[in-house]
């Protein structure tokens, strides 16, 4: 399984914080997956398709192009506004 | 003593010092950077402080680490406050000791710009006409990047 996280304006967005995805369900990259979940409905589509979002696999930033395997973590996420 | 501590207290700038530069008789200089909840005339009545539980955490040690490793320092700390909080309430502590003023201040200004880029953490307002997300803004990525080397 894949786990999947969505934080603040995405997670509100959305109407969900974490979902868990099946290796093949959730593709082989982080663009695949978010694809996959953009195809999820029109709300999907928009908040997944904002061109600023941010992403970690196992809590480390990575890009789209990073390979996604059974037990990682994967996060979405606006850009950062903390201090 | 834990480095990096994310929490919903306030915390005590005063303890912060006194922990910080306990046993410490080689430094000669402490810069420490306090950012609060700006209210006055933007109306914020309230922030809400979101976070990446264990990824803050790490991006935070990290930035630690790239300081040291950019500057002779003797010791660090960041806390950096999670929930709810009002106008003028703390929101983010970073203290540096060094031997001299120099490298304290720029340390505590480096980790100061990375945290605002790098850390996962989201600033949510709550103003009379309701709640919104803070953007990021152009001018802290702007601050990060004076670091690069050039």
């Amino acid at each position: 399984m894949i786990r999947v996280l969505f934080f603040a304006r995405l997670r509100e967005q959305l109407g969900v914080g974490e979902l868990e995805l099946s290796v093949t369900d959730a593709g082989n990259t982080v663009d695949e997956l978010r694809q996959r979940l953009q195809a999820k409905g029109e709300e999907w589509s928009r908040a997944l398709g904002a061109d600023n979002l941010l992403c970690a696999v196992n809590q480390h930033q990575a890009r789209g192009s990073e390979t996604i395997a059974s037990g990682d973590e994967v996060a979405f996420y606006p850009p950062v506004t903390g201090g | 003593m834990p480095e990096v501590s994310i929490q919903t207290e306030d915390f005590d700038p005063g303890v912060l010092h006194r922990e910080l530069m306990a046993g410490n008789t080689i430094s000669g200089a402490c810069a420490t950077f306090i950012g609060c909840v700006r209210g006055g005339d933007n109306s914020v009545l309230a922030m809400e402080l979101e976070h990446y539980p264990g990824m803050t955490e790490n991006s935070i040690q990290a930035i630690i680490e790239e300081a040291r490793s950019r500057w002779d320092l003797h010791a660090i700390r960041v806390i950096h406050r999670v929930g709810k909080l009002l106008p003028g309430e703390n929101i983010v502590y970073v203290g540096v000791a060094s031997g001299h003023r120099g490298e304290a201040f720029l340390a505590c200004e480096f980790i100061m710009d990375y945290l605002k880029t790098q850390a996962p953490f989201w600033k949510k307002e709550s103003t009379p006409e309701g709640a919104r997300w803070v953007d990021a803004r152009d001018s802290d990525e702007e601050a990060a990047a004076r670091w690069q080397p050039q």
